[in-house]
């Protein structure tokens, strides 16, 4: 619990620093659209950026994506099962109602009863074996398996207000609807506003689809009240018009600008930009797990794929700081693992993934393939950050070394679907990973897959290293945090030894703003206005 | 007449029959939206569970038999991503939409007929020519283009107008209208002007068309032989008889305008209806995309069923009965 104390101790001078609040209002220009305000309605970025104005959680995540107290002060365990969360007493909901445990196990009953949701939720309650309410503020949850991302899991589930339906005593008892007599409420509920009751930095006014949200300071908010007494969010999807938008005073901030419209804002003396390395890396994945692939050609009709040499020959051919340089503009890293340097379980100082191509070459010979191979290579050319130029680059490099490479670039419509169909030989994917650090890529996409444990869900190359896959799954069950991060980043090694999957770059998420304004940008790429200052309060 | 909108309306029908079976399968073909809407985080056992809830377990035939179930009791289905019913969804658009349209079909108007008059009037002197070369100019340039320069000019350089967005709104009768408040007129007036530029090019060219073409006819000769004054010439004789060329175009055009100014609601985001359907295509909503098209289909049949009636209000020589045959 050093870390917890250390993070609380950061929030208190940031809270120090942070200054007055003045009358302001800001404008900020999205890059893509939240569906919802009901916080556990879908779990996708745009609206799990907006749903943190609104409400918070028991933990929250930091810009490094590091859990740090929020409605709970503090967290031990009694033992590996066995979680003690102690509460603020100190907070309300926006509607002036006292907030304690018995929101936070409404809460938990509704992610098990969210009829309207998209995709399933409350996977973090079925593990639950029982929630007390030891005390108005202690809460005390037991779980059936083992499951270390606890807080960081919690973190992401936002707390509702008991008020927002009716009911007699809660308690956390699924059977009997946890004492709620009135119906659950629905999306529509909190998008009309009568359910968006939370404890966050801002109320919610307005939320008119297509058009724009508008939030108002939250005066009864228990952390640092934001500078900004009304916030408007307008969606523009278009990156050229969005900037226009900006650039024409329209808006105080944008999200995303293209990274090709950077000379624009650099040379505007009333603007500034961020950009922060994002928890998104770009990579290769390859089907290593059938002897016959479909996208790949050789003489002999074997899966080259399936050769280690040949997985590092492709990593050795692509340049990729020539990619970083040229197509990013600068706007990304290398990548040499599968998660950024600083989140949990990375591999300190990662070493280079080097660029050779005449060794390449050499592997490829000595691989049995000194005239190369044909191959197919999919992407997509609307989901990542010029993925499809970052596509083609990829697949003259690997020409260049005698792999004769196909781009076939498509929609991601198209593409997620055909991949998860398993049709594709080699592909190249984004992956951003959230909470746990190095686990989230790792348990996802590189560990043979396992329905029942619920890991392997997106190895779609059919990868498999039994190896692997007992230090992954030892680390998952870990409570230390000293013996989880050393088992990830032994997981972690062994996967970029291996080179089942090749890591390509981290993206970089980038805002524009008008000078004046400060903001630090966040690795999940969320706009949070309440972290944006302005130099006037200082 | 009764006997004419009985087979038209059954028409009608048939139509929206078959467009509905031909953008289901399409849809149907694109992709899995599930991939797209669930977490990518989720369990296998997750997925099954959202891809049954969704119905999309089940063969194409049995989806498209409950839709047809549905769609005959007015459901159109509900979005996948806004968890919504399509339509209403949908309808919620329209507004926005249908003030963009009709101000810029009302300004196309305005300024093209007159315009297209006096050129067709004036067929051959330097200024038709010169207005004449120009319409083309209007007409073709692409209008995403058109969108990004008049963002540049009005909004980025000259600080004018506002660069996108709806803006203020009023509510009257429950349905919230731009054009009613300064700052929401101010926001429309650039995509207005960006979609009636090429339909005030459209306006002239067949007004002036029209125009010039009845300017040489016997009957006008002959009014002009009989003393009649020239302004009733041009209203009584030769606007008449040119306006229904240009009120067909007018129908077609809004019934297009209202469902596919996808381009310029993109350009200045405008919370209208096409951006929804681009939204809702990139996202695989399938019930909105479905949804979507079937209005359309079903605006337009309306759209051309009323111009078919306008003909006959403007023609007499236009008989109902006539047109069965």
């Amino acid at each position: 619990m050093k870390r917890l104390h250390l993070m609380a101790g950061t929030a208190l001078v940031a809270s120090l620093s942070a200054g007055v609040a003045t009358a302001e209002s800001l404008t900020i220009g999205l890059a893509s659209e939240p569906t919802a305000v009901d916080p556990h309605y879908h779990d996708v970025a745009p609206n799990n950026a907006l749903t943190r104005h609104i409400f918070s959680a028991l933990g929250a995540l930091d810009a490094n994506q590091n859990v740090v107290p929020a409605l709970a002060k503090s967290w031990t365990n009694e033992d590996d099962k066995t979680w003690v969360f102690n509460l603020r007493d100190d907070v309300t909901f926006s509607d002036g109602s006292k907030f304690d445990a018995d929101d936070v196990i409404f809460t938990f009953c509704r992610q098990v009863n969210n009829e309207s949701a998209v995709g399933a939720t409350g996977k973090e309650v079925a593990n639950m074996a029982a929630v007390e309410a030891v005390d108005p503020y202690t809460l005390k949850i037991t779980t059936k398996e083992v499951e270390p991302l606890l807080p960081e899991l919690l973190a992401q589930i936002m707390v509702l207000s008991e008020g927002i339906t009716e009911h007699g005593d809660i308690s956390f008892d699924l059977e009997n609807q946890c004492g709620v007599t009135g119906a659950w409420p629905s999306v529509e509920d909190f998008n009309n506003g009568s359910a968006a009751i939370g404890t966050g930095p801002f109320v919610l006014k307005d939320f008119t689809k297509g058009s724009k949200i508008s939030l108002a300071r939250n005066e009864n908010y228990f952390g640092t009240k934001p500078e900004w007494d009304e916030v408007t969010f307008v969606p523009v999807p278009s990156a050229g018009p969005r900037l226009a938008g900006l650039l024409s005073g329209d808006y105080d901030m944008i999200e995303n600008p293209a990274a090709r419209d950077i000379v624009q804002i650099e040379k505007n003396d009333g603007l500034e930009y961020t950009s922060a390395s994002s928890n998104r890396v770009i990579f290769l994945q390859m089907d290593v797990g059938r002897d016959e692939t479909p996208f790949v050609e050789t003489e002999d009709g074997s899966n080259p794929l399936q050769d280690v040499r040949v997985r590092k020959a492709i990593s050795m051919a692509i340049d990729r700081q020539a990619i970083v340089d040229r197509i990013m503009d600068g706007f990304a890293e290398p990548a040499y693992q599968f998660i950024p340097d600083g989140m949990f379980g990375a591999i300190e100082n990662p070493a280079e993934l080097e660029y050779n191509p005449e060794k390449a070459k050499e592997l490829l010979a000595e691989a049995g393939y000194p005239d190369g191979f044909k191959l197919t290579f999919h992407a997509t050319n609307d989901r990542y950050i010029n993925d499809s130029q970052v596509a083609q680059a990829i697949a003259q490099f690997l020409t260049r070394v005698g792999i004769q490479t196909d781009l076939d670039a498509m929609t991601r419509s198209i593409f997620f679907s055909r991949r998860s169909g398993r049709e594709f030989s080699f592909s190249m994917g984004g992956w951003g990973s959230s909470e746990g650090g190095a686990a989230s890529f790792l348990r996802q996409y590189v560990t043979t897959g396992n329905p029942d444990l619920g890991i392997g869900g997106s190895n779609y190359g059919g990868w498999s290293d039994p190896a692997f896959d007992k230090v992954i799954i030892e680390a998952i069950q870990t409570i230390d945090e000293a013996k989880r991060t050393e088992l990830l980043q032994q997981a972690e090694q062994m996967a970029v030894d291996e080179m089942g999957f090749i890591p390509i770059h981290f993206e970089s998420s980038i805002w524009a703003f008008r000078k004046g304004l400060n903001y630090e940008g966040r690795k999940d790429q969320y706009t949070l206005a309440d972290e944006i200052t302005s130099d006037a309060a200082n | 007449m009764l006997t004419f909108v009985t087979q038209r309306l059954l028409q009608s029908v048939a139509v929206l029959f078959a467009v509905s079976i031909a953008v289901f399968l399409a849809v149907y073909a694109v992709g899995n939206p599930v991939d797209l809407l669930i977490s990518p985080e989720a369990t296998q056992a997750e997925r099954a569970e959202m891809i049954a809830r969704l119905g999309l377990d089940r063969p194409v035939w049995a989806q498209y038999l409950t839709f047809l179930g549905n769609a005959l009791q007015g459901d159109l289905g509900t979005s996948f991503v806004h968890g919504q019913p399509a339509l209403s969804l949908i309808l919620s658009r329209i507004p926005a939409t249908f003030e963009l349209v009709v101000s810029a079909l009302l300004l196309a108007s305005i300024i093209g007929i007159p315009i297209g008059l006096w050129v067709g009037l004036n067929d051959g002197s330097l200024g038709a020519r010169a207005v004449m070369t120009g319409s083309i100019l209007g007409y073709s340039i692409p209008s995403f283009w058109k969108g990004m320069v008049l963002i540049l000019v009005c909004a980025v350089w000259l600080n004018w107008l506002p660069a996108s967005g709806r803006g203020d709104t009023v509510t009257v009768l429950g349905v919230p209208f731009s054009f009613l408040t300064v700052d929401g007129l101010r926001h429309m007036a650039m995509p207005v002007i960006n979609l009636a530029i090429p339909n005030i090019a459209l306006m002239i060219r067949l007004t002036a068309a029209g125009a010039s073409e009845s300017a040489r006819m016997d009957y006008v000769k002959f009014a002009r032989a009989k003393g009649v004054r020239d302004t009733r010439i041009v209203r009584r004789h030769i606007l008449r008889n040119i306006l229904i060329p240009i009120v067909t175009v007018l129908g077609v055009e809004f019934g297009s305008l209202i469902a596919f100014s996808t381009i310029t609601e993109t350009v200045f985001a405008w919370p209208g209806m096409g951006k929804l359907l681009i939204t809702s295509i990139y996202q695989l909503d399938r019930p909105v995309v479905v949804a979507y098209v079937m209005l359309v289909t079903f605006i337009f049949v309306t759209v051309n069923l009323l111009v078919d009636f306008a003909y006959a209000a403007l023609d007499p020589r236009v008989k109902l009965s006539e047109r069965m045959s």
